[in-house]
């Protein structure tokens, strides 16, 4: 049996003191390949923090946190960042799209700093955009694209590294919600491939398209109701 | 030696735990040409805002090359012009006056003719300012208002010494050895000389006279390369001057205009054929080493425009690193991108370090470049030959890069300690 993708054993985070801030309760949490998650709660419960700790941008002070069976407690920075290169595809609210590059070459981002042979990066990000419904929009600049479009784009980029986790923070925040619908549709489709999806937001809509939701309220982390161990 | 090893051993096995998280997967590297293409776009995504940071830069290696250039340049004029008149001239001084009472006057009558015998030898003559009583002064006519002239220096001269100078004639010609040997009352003055004197031209014959005796004009000179001073004279033929007012006292000197690189040799050789038996009464002045001049002239003005030019490197500098910092806080949000897709500190560290570098190395082409042709328009504005050291050409664009590299360290170091938590949160 393969490890989870996500592996939390009492982990949480405290800011230090004084007085010392409880972002994250202590928690576990088990995420298999192959879920859509969806993590929900007001602003200020504690969100940011339980993205910051799964994306490996920040370190639980306690507990320990598995990536595919990696503890990640034990890595040092330079490794972290490897890990969250290649296991870990984000997708931001605010897009993240660098404004002069175009949309293949946002994609191909991606692919310079997680080690991918030069002569593949092109052909893989195209077929990234492609998959996201932008094979006719390659060259277009973020500027020249719309909300949806861009979000579309950094789907691709956050795909086109073949991670075992999708993590989208408030995807559809900065969306109307036609395009919003869209976008779901898509990280639906992604999901029916097989990719393991963490979607972060405080819309309700977005959080029934989970089929496992989570809720972080005061920095505890329960799920359906029932608080975690 | 072998004892040796041993401390190493608990030191490195930590190293190998840290190894054995890595196996699995091997660190994320930033190959030369993926930097420099990222750091490339970085630049050329503002290009605007590239030129005008690289502007001080530009400003800085311009005047480096341009300073040290146009040093070359002029120095290297500097020694043409010497090589061309001060190389080839000798001075030959009497002297006999200082080895004894008894001492024999001055230059023999053929004292010229002696001299010009010599090998690279090309024109020879004794010279020296006529003493004048004070009741002997140069004018136009013998008699009337004219009579009041004014001191003009009169000097008696070796036909030799016309040729030597190398004049520009604004009429008429020099007198030559039979005008000498003949003693003719002839005179050969200077433009400025004719103007005080009222002589506008030389088709009536005019004269001057000096004290109670005529000189006709035969010549008026509008500039000569050597002894400037026979301009402001009138320079009447040396046995004349002899007849009319006897030898000179002391102060004779003789002008050799030589041939290219003769000079030493014929300095050497000059007093033994004035006089075999008696060399030591005249001595004779060689040229200056040209090495010697050049090195003088090189030092204290190159150091001044130097500290200018590393003045304006310093300046370039500063504004290198200031855009650098800013467009490090601006572009928060793309550090924290790349670190979340994977870039690590260090890759930050090279790009920013990458692109003031790039900054700094094409500021320094293009100041290479200006500085070249402004030396080079200097040149072909002066009619000068251009020199540019080739190691100044090769080192000004790497003094650039340096530049670049240096103002990029802060910004880059303050680029690699953005957390991507922080920069992702815009």
């Amino acid at each position: 049996m393969t490890a989870p993708v996500i592996e939390l054993r009492q982990a949480g985070l405290t800011y230090p003191g004084p007085p010392p801030v409880q972002a994250l309760a202590p928690c576990d949490l088990r995420v298999e390949r192959g879920e859509f998650v969806a993590v929900v709660g007001p602003s200020g419960a504690g969100k940011s923090t339980f993205l910051n700790i799964v994306g490996l941008l920040d370190a639980p002070t306690c507990g320990s946190y598995l990536l595919d069976g990696v503890d990640t407690g034990a890595l040092k920075d330079a490794d972290r960042t490897t890990l969250r290169g290649r296991r870990i595809g984000f997708v931001f609210q605010s897009f993240h799209l660098l404004p002069h590059r175009s949309a293949v070459e946002n994609v191909t981002l991606a692919l310079i700093h997680n080690g991918t042979p030069r002569k593949d990066r092109a052909a893989r990000a195209r077929h990234a955009l492609e998959q996201v419904g932008l094979g006719h929009r390659i060259d277009a600049l973020p500027t020249a694209l719309s909300g949806g479009e861009r979000q579309r784009v950094a789907i691709a980029r956050a795909l086109v590294g073949e991670p075992s986790l999708l993590l989208c923070d408030e995807p559809t925040g900065n969306l109307d919600s036609a395009t919003a619908h869209s976008v779901l549709e898509l990280l639906e489709a992604v999901h029916a491939k097989g990719m393991t999806v963490l979607v972060i937001t405080h819309d309700p809509t977005v959080a029934a398209r989970g089929r496992r939701t989570l809720t972080i309220q005061d920095g505890a982390l329960t799920e359906a109701g029932r608080r975690s161990r | 030696m072998t004892r040796r090893l041993r401390p190493r051993l608990p030191v490195r096995r930590p190293a190998r735990r840290r190894a054995a998280a890595t196996d699995r997967m091997p660190r994320n590297r930033l190959s030369v040409r993926d930097l420099l293409a990222e750091a490339l776009a970085g630049v050329l995504q503002r290009p605007g805002r590239s030129v005008l940071t690289s502007l001080g830069t530009v400003l800085g290696v311009g005047a480096f090359v341009a300073v040290l250039g146009l040093t070359a340049t002029a120095s290297s004029q500097i020694d043409d012009r010497f090589n061309a008149l001060t190389a080839t001239e000798v001075t030959v001084e009497d002297v006999s006056h200082e080895q004894g009472s008894d001492a024999a006057v001055g230059f023999p009558a053929d004292a010229d003719r002696r001299v010009e015998r010599l090998n690279g030898v090309r024109h020879a003559g004794a010279y020296w300012p006529v003493d004048l009583d004070p009741g002997q002064q140069v004018h136009s006519a013998p008699v009337g208002a004219a009579r009041g002239g004014s001191r003009i220096q009169v000097v008696a001269a070796g036909s030799g010494v016309l040729r030597a100078a190398r004049p520009t004639l604004a009429e008429g010609r020099v007198y030559d050895t039979w005008h000498d040997r003949t003693g003719q009352r002839v005179a050969v003055i200077g433009a400025g000389v004719a103007t005080r004197l009222g002589i506008t031209t030389l088709e009536t014959q005019p004269a001057v006279f000096i004290g109670d005796e005529a000189f006709t004009v035969v010549g008026i000179v509008e500039d000569v390369e050597r002894r400037a001073d026979l301009l402001l004279s009138v320079v009447v033929p040396r046995s004349t001057a002899e007849e009319v007012w006897g030898a000179p006292r002391g102060t004779a000197k003789m002008l050799v205009a030589t041939d290219l690189g003769a000079a030493a040799q014929v300095a050497a050789e000059a007093p033994l054929a004035l006089d075999p038996a008696h060399p030591e009464w005249f001595r004779a002045v060689p040229p200056p080493d040209p090495r010697a001049l050049r090195t003088e002239v090189g030092g204290d003005l190159d150091q001044l425009f130097l500290l200018l030019a590393a003045i304006c490197l310093f300046i370039g500098t500063v504004g290198i690193a200031n855009t650098t910092l800013v467009a490090v806080l601006e572009r928060t949000g793309e550090i924290g991108l790349r670190r979340a897709l994977g870039a690590r500190g260090r890759h930050i560290t090279a790009q920013f370090l990458t692109e003031s570098g790039a900054l700094g190395a094409l500021g320094g082409l293009v100041g290479t470049s200006l500085g070249i042709l402004t030396v080079v328009g200097v040149a072909l504005a002066r009619d000068w030959t251009p020199v540019i050291h080739p190691e100044v050409a090769a080192s000004a664009p790497v003094i650039g890069l340096a530049t670049g590299l240096a103002a990029g360290l802060y910004p880059a170091w303050r680029a690699s300690r953005i957390q991507p938590v922080e920069a992702l949160r815009r």
